[in-house]
């Protein structure tokens, strides 16, 4: 039997992927390009629209500052996890990996009620402060952007921390060790020699986590119960109450645009990194 | 006398129920060059990470120049070190790696930049300052690892088998350098390794470790000759061991029996006793002839040849196959396999050990 080209053979191994993403991903996504364009008329009103729009314009400031803050505290807690993991679990070191997947395992939207219950005007926060007189009156803990941040590092912290975890595998302790007795302190080794072979996996960690916070939906919209509106839930509004498909469409491509360009930004950025950093 | 610079008493270390130290005591010179050599898991790089600081004891202390630094952060010892896998810190450049111990020591930058150069100097590695760590060969990596564990001038030089990852040319000569350079610098240099011929070629004085204890210290010489035990005559070089009834003894004379001959074995200070000696004989010692011609006679089983000499595998009726080792270049038999010969080996050439015959 004549044997395919090598090249082919793997063209056919990734054909049945490739062809749910073309006809479940790619060929929407071309639609809602379409939309954005025709609807309700030829042209690129809709752009002008959204550029002129200063609700627009609030929603994607709000949405990249809230990415923003989020990736922060992700990079830092989910830091700290996996610092501690990498170098001082020892034998407990699975069960913490373990711990870190866990909430995978619950659905998002789960998750975020469970904030509302902690959160809510008489939610437990709020009715622990209260009886233990702490306070008289409720806090207002979330429908504001401090109970979307809070909620939203909660759901994105094991994509901040694999990566890390990932990179800091890779990292021996001899380094430390090196840098010690060549007569750092701890912090020294820690700042001059282990913090930046880190490096690599903190980036990936930020970009996974910005990226992915830029286009969150569920979280958001229910901790900021229509008050705090990120773009995603900002082109919900226009489809479902307005029927603007346009307007939506064009918004969406905004933000995958919008999305594309952080991406290229930081791969660039990410992969200077790791060629300075590359090991045999 | 020189004077000591450490001194290591009952060193022990323990992980769980394992004796990776079982008390070590140790005097290390002023300016030696000391060779800690032992098979793999012996606790060698458990008792350099002792002296460097990164393992606390379990047991014992250690002192420098009669101050306990049993307590002290690795920072505070001084001392320089080399590790088994370089460790050079890929983020920084050869420059970076080497002026790294003296930045923070916060010397001035026209100090470290001099200094620098000065190490780079030392291994012949001048051109290769701006490159990164993962630039180098291996044999480029340990000279870097080397200036930068010298360059801020450590009173103990610290190696965990240094060259054990480079291929066997590159070793050999890369021994000659940390020899030359340990007599250049006058540092003391405490070097790891489980390779017999490096520890040989390159020591003032070797220990050999077995499990966490010490089997053995002297200068590589006495212990290549005298070896006390199985284990250091069979880990230093080759050897052979045989269990030699003694039928006569008078003081350090003795004589022994192999089948039907008697000959004269001289035991210095041998305080064995009863009626067999446990022997190591070196392959070099045993001398072989034409049948008749020495001692025993015996057939030749295997022959191997490698170069400047050959290996000669000698049945005996009574014991056997002995190991013989002869110069090609003065053979006075050539052994082929099924050849009737006869060996034979001086009075002093049988080392007589302390342990069974285990
Ligand atoms: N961190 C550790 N935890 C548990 N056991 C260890 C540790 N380090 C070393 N050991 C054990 O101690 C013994 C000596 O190890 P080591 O000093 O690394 O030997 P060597 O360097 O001579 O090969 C070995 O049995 C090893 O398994
Ligand atoms: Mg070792």
């Amino acid at each position: 039997m004549p044997r395919l080209p090598d090249t082919l053979r793997y063209w056919f191994l990734v054909l049945p992927a490739l062809a749910i993403m073309i006809v479940f991903y790619i060929w929407p996504l071309l639609g809602i390009w379409q939309i954005s364009l025709t609807e309700p008329t030829r042209g690129l009103d809709n752009y002008t629209r959204m550029f002129d729009s200063s609700a627009v314009t609030t929603s994607f400031i709000l949405t990249f500052r809230i990415a923003f803050k989020t990736t922060i505290g992700c990079l830092i807690l989910g830091y700290i996890v996996a610092y501690v993991i990498s170098n001082f679990a020892g034998r407990v070191k699975p069960l913490m990996v373990a711990l870190v997947l866990l909430p995978f395992w619950v659905s998002v939207l789960i998750r975020s009620f469970s904030w509302i219950v902690l959160l809510g005007r008489s939610g437990i926060v709020n009715d622990t402060l209260i009886s233990s007189g702490m306070i008289d009156s409720p806090l207002r803990l979330m429908h504001n952007e401090f109970g979307v941040v809070l909620a939203m590092i909660h759901v994105m912290l094991p994509f901040a921390v694999l990566p890390m975890l990932a990179n800091m595998r890779g990292i021996s302790g001899a380094y430390v060790d090196a840098a010690r007795g060549l007569g750092a302190s701890e912090f020294t080794a820690f700042a001059k020699v282990y913090f930046p072979q880190t490096m690599p996996g903190v980036m990936s960690g930020a970009l996974l986590v910005f990226v992915l916070s830029l286009g969150f939906y569920i979280t958001p919209a229910l901790l900021g119960g229509g008050r705090i509106l990120m773009i995603s839930e900002y082109i919900t509004y226009q489809i479902q109450e307005f029927l603007n498909w346009g307007l939506g469409s064009a918004l969406s491509v905004g933000l995958l645009v919008a999305t594309a360009v952080v991406i290229a930004l930081a791969a660039r950025f990410v992969n200077l990194r790791s060629a300075l950093l590359e090991r045999k | 006398m020189p004077d000591k610079i450490l001194t290591i008493a009952n060193a022990t270390k323990r992980y769980g129920p394992v004796h990776a130290l079982d008390r070590v005591s140790l005097d290390v010179e002023e300016g030696e060059f000391l060779t800690l050599l032992g098979p793999s898991g012996s606790g060698k790089t458990t008792l350099l990470s002792a002296i460097a600081g990164f393992a606390p004891l379990t047991e014992g202390r250690i002192d420098l120049r009669g101050r306990n630094i049993s307590n002290e952060p690795p920072e505070h010892r001084d001392f320089g070190m080399v590790f088994q896998g370089y460790a050079l810190f890929p983020t920084m450049t050869v420059r970076d790696n080497i002026a790294f111990p003296l930045k923070v020591r916060k010397r001035p930058a026209s100090e470290v930049r001099k200094r620098v150069d000065e190490c780079l100097g030392l291994v012949q590695m001048e051109d290769f300052a701006e490159r990164m760590p993962a630039q180098l060969s291996g044999g480029q990596q340990q000279r870097i690892a080397l200036a930068r564990a010298l360059s801020f001038e450590p009173q103990v030089l610290l190696l965990d088998e240094p060259l054990s990852a480079l291929d066997k040319k590159l070793r050999a000569d890369l021994q000659w350098e940390l020899k030359s350079l340990h007599d250049r610098l006058g540092v003391t240099f405490i070097y790891v390794t489980h390779d017999q011929d490096e520890a040989l070629s390159m020591s003032d004085r070797v220990v050999i470790l077995k499990d966490g204890r010490i089997q053995q210290q002297g200068v590589p010489d006495e212990l290549y000759k005298f070896p006390r035990t199985r284990f250091v005559a069979d880990f230093l070089g080759k050897s052979n061991f045989l269990d030699l009834p003694v039928t006569a003894r008078e003081g350090d004379e003795m004589t022994c029996r192999i089948g039907g001959t008697n000959f004269p074995v001289t035991a210095p200070g041998a305080t064995a006793s009863g009626d067999v000696l446990n022997v190591a004989l070196r392959p070099e010692r045993i001398r072989l002839g034409a049948p008749g011609q020495e001692l025993l006679d015996g057939i030749v089983r295997q022959v191997s040849y490698l170069g400047e000499r050959c290996l000669v595998l000698v049945d005996h009726a009574e014991v056997g196959p002995l190991m013989i080792s002869q110069p090609t270049w003065k053979a006075e038999v050539t052994p082929k396999a099924g050849l009737p010969v006869s060996f034979g080996w001086d009075v002093d050439a049988p080392v007589i050990l302390e342990d069974g015959a285990a």
